[in-house]
């Protein structure tokens, strides 16, 4: 198994079959969430800071109890409870932290390439949680997990991706992770919130939600922001509803067995109808499930095992 | 003390000398210029192998005092000067408080007096406080020694605010400079706005941004038969403009920087706050426009827009670092390296940039030129000697230069400010 990466910033800098390592391994862990005792000995003796900078229920929680079930111990640090609205700079945080020798931060900022920034004066091994609008890398790769279980193969999927694009670190990390596997990906949303340049990614792009759902295999719906309105990305929530939500009557143009995605949290009514996200065809709880699985086979691979030391 | 400059290249662009000579200087005046000069008593400096010029003049730095003295001084910012090969230099305004008043610009001159080994030459605000409202004392600001006015960091957004400065400013024989941006455009922009910030999630900074006051401002200057100095030109657009411009026989002047013209916005790939800038680094297509308006001369003036910012400042998200590149020590070097070692510009075309026209925008007489009775600031070249550029060796305050390692070839090897050698330090004893 070939992953060697001390940090996982992002999907740009991974290869197809580093990231298949990452689905693999977390295929063999996937079943321990499902047990009575779900916890195994792998990573006992690590420390790991959950540092969040940014609101996470979801994703936090989510390497949090990862953790616990390689039986890490972590320890959660966010913002309100920080010496940031101290007023202290952001390397000192991070270099306060590390000074308590923890063997891997996991890092969400609002700002893109904190991740990065941090890798330059931190020995840690660090895990990109989300960085501004750049890259969410475990999002792209829970969601690869997820559209597996349901699809079996990538190649020649057709994957729609609604929303706010520009903004979207979710996009991003799923653009590179399903281009990198061989998937068609097909991005729609309101003109401002959609730049042309995205073409250069290897993507296509569309502005009517309609001809961009025929025939597609998955959709990913993302979570509009309301404040975009106030910036006069689009006029109104009512207008956004009508171009661009999912509904049922909208679902019809995709395949008979696609599938429905969102990385959370949903705004019921806005992007998406209720009734579809409630749907048999929604993945969304799955996609959830399966994060935990997958964040284990990160923490696992960045930290874990022979090879592992051999790198550090 | 009388000095003799022996045995250089003498490169002069106003009057088209490029030939050996020796040159004799006495009471801070170059006095006579000859194939071969003896002078008895004079301290003789041999310049063989080396290119004796006018001294190098840069329209745009920022000295940050009074107010911001943990980034620089009007002490160090000289002494940086003088080690990058500048001569003079043009301090814009955006000090705290800002350069608006004759008060600020006679501290700034008495102050520079003192302790600059180079010449000051403050600008002053457009506007009072840069706060795009009100004009400033403009006639009294020239009478107080200041030779151009710019609300550097930002435009004059109010177009109608512009044309009135455009207008007051023709019977002081003054400059108006604008750093050319639109506020909205621009948003929340930490770079260039193309398939780089896309790619690397960082809000972006139109093209549009830039060449729309361009364009307004030409289109003004027009309008007023005024004069209008470009800063920081950036992109393809903005150099388009600038060439119609001038072929409409527009008053129009531009400057380039370094930067502008080597780095392009797939240099950010690592979050590197050394090269976050205002304007942004541009795309390849931008870079390659901008190297193209040098050779046409569409562009007029090489600039540093020295821009020292203090480590801590920088050490941060990109997001939050502040914009700007701390210059004035390696310019020379990578213009030399990059644009003359590379025979895209001659070495008489750089000269001309760096000094001759720069004097001549800003009407600074007896300077960018080798003539008897000119000043005798003049700015000594090695061409031959590779550098590695050091951060910790700069004289500046602050650090914050993207070209940390980089090896050029070409650099300054003396510089002299009305007969005096201030660069290199050591022999400024001497004299």
């Amino acid at each position: 198994m070939a992953f060697k990466h001390k940090h996982l910033l992002g999907i740009q800098t991974l290869t197809p079959s580093e990231i298949m390592t990452v689905l693999d391994t977390a295929e063999s862990f996937y079943e321990i969430s499902t047990r009575e005792v779900k916890k195994v000995p792998t990573l006992r003796g690590k420390t790991i800071i959950n540092l969040f900078f940014e609101p996470s229920t979801r994703t936090r929680s989510s390497f949090e109890l990862a953790a616990k079930r390689l039986s890490a111990d972590i320890v959660n640090f966010s913002q309100q409870a920080s010496s940031a609205v101290k007023g202290e700079s952001l390397k000192d945080t991070i270099l306060n932290l590390e000074a308590m020798n923890p063997d891997a931060i996991i890092i969400r900022h609002s700002c893109s390439g904190v991740p990065h920034f941090t890798t330059t004066f931190c020995k840690s091994h660090i895990i990109n949680a989300g960085d501004g609008s750049h890259e969410h890398p475990t999002q792209a790769l829970l969601d690869a997990f997820t559209i597996r279980q349901e699809k079996k193969n990538f190649k020649d999927l057709k994957v729609t991706i609604v929303g706010d694009i520009l903004h979207s670190r979710v996009a991003r990390s799923n653009i590179f992770l399903l281009r990198k596997l061989g998937a068609r990906v097909v991005l729609v949303g309101p003109p401002p919130l959609l730049p042309l340049e995205f073409k250069n990614f290897g993507v296509d792009i569309d502005f009517n939600i309609d001809r961009a759902l025929e025939g597609a295999d998955v959709i990913m719906m993302l979570r509009i922001q309301l404040e975009r309105q106030q910036k006069n990305y689009f006029p109104s929530i009512r207008e956004y509803r009508n171009l661009y939500s999912l509904t049922e009557k909208r679902f019809q143009r995709a395949k008979k067995k696609a599938i429905i995605m969102h990385p959370g949290p949903i705004n019921r009514g806005v992007e998406i109808s209720a009734d579809m996200a409630d749907s048999a065809k929604s993945v969304i709880l799955k996609q959830v499930e399966n994060g935990i699985a997958v964040r284990m086979a990160v923490l696992y691979l960045l930290l874990g095992g022979k090879e592992r030391e051999a790198l550090d | 003390m009388k000095l003799l400059i022996k045995n250089g290249r003498v490169v002069d662009p106003s009057s088209g000398k490029d030939a050996k000579l020796d040159l004799l200087i006495e009471k801070g005046k170059i006095v006579e210029i000859k194939a071969k000069i003896a002078a008895k008593g004079a301290k003789v400096i041999d310049a063989s192998r080396l290119v004796v010029a006018p001294g190098f003049i840069d329209m745009h730095a920022h000295l940050r005092e009074p107010g911001q003295e943990d980034k620089e001084t009007i002490e160090t910012g000289a002494l940086a000067a003088a080690k990058g090969g500048f001569t003079s230099i043009a301090c814009m305004p955006n000090t705290d408080p800002v350069n608006d008043n004759r008060g600020l610009t006679e501290y700034i001159l008495s102050e520079a007096k003192k302790r600059a080994v180079v010449n000051i030459f403050p600008v002053a605000s457009i506007t009072k406080g840069q706060r795009g409202e009100e004009l400033t004392d403009m006639a009294d600001l020239v009478d107080a020694g200041v030779v151009a006015f710019s609300d550097d960091g930002q435009s004059v957004a109010n177009s109608q605010l512009m044309r009135r400065a455009l207008e007051y400013s023709k019977p002081l024989n003054t400059l108006i400079i604008e750093h050319c941006e639109d506020k909205n455009l621009s948003g929340e922009g930490v770079m260039h706005e193309g398939y780089y910030s896309y790619l690397f999630g960082l809000a972006g900074i139109p093209a549009s941004s830039e060449e729309i006051i361009v364009a307004r401002d030409t289109i003004l200057a027009q309008e007023a038969e005024a004069s209008i100095h470009i800063a920081h030109l950036s992109t393809k657009g903005a150099v388009d403009i600038v060439r119609n411009a001038k072929k409409k026989k527009i008053k129009v002047t531009a400057e380039v920087t370094p930067h502008h013209l080597i780095l392009t916005d797939s240099y950010l790939e690592d979050y590197d706050t050394s090269l976050k800038v205002n304007p942004p680094l541009r795309s390849e297509e931008d870079v390659q426009a901008l190297i193209q308006a040098v050779k046409e001369g569409v562009v007029d003036v090489f600039a540093t827009d020295h821009a020292p910012h203090t480590p801590d400042e920088k050490d941060v998200e990109f997001d939050k670092a502040p914009c700007g590149i701390n210059g004035i020590e390696t310019a020379v070097s990578l213009l030399l390296d990059k644009l003359v070692s590379k025979n895209i510009i001659s070495l008489k075309r750089f000269i001309k940039m760096i000094s001759t026209t720069p004097s001549l925008i800003l009407g600074l007489e007896n300077k960018g030129k080798i003539c008897v009775g000119a000043d005798a600031d003049l700015t000594i070249l090695n061409l031959h000697k590779e550098i590695v550029v050091d951060v910790n060796a700069f004289k500046s305050k602050s650090r914050n230069n993207p070209f940390q390692g980089w090896k050029l070839k070409g650099t300054p090897a003396m510089t002299i400010v009305g007969g005096k050698i201030v660069y290199p330090f050591s022999s400024s004893k001497n004299l």
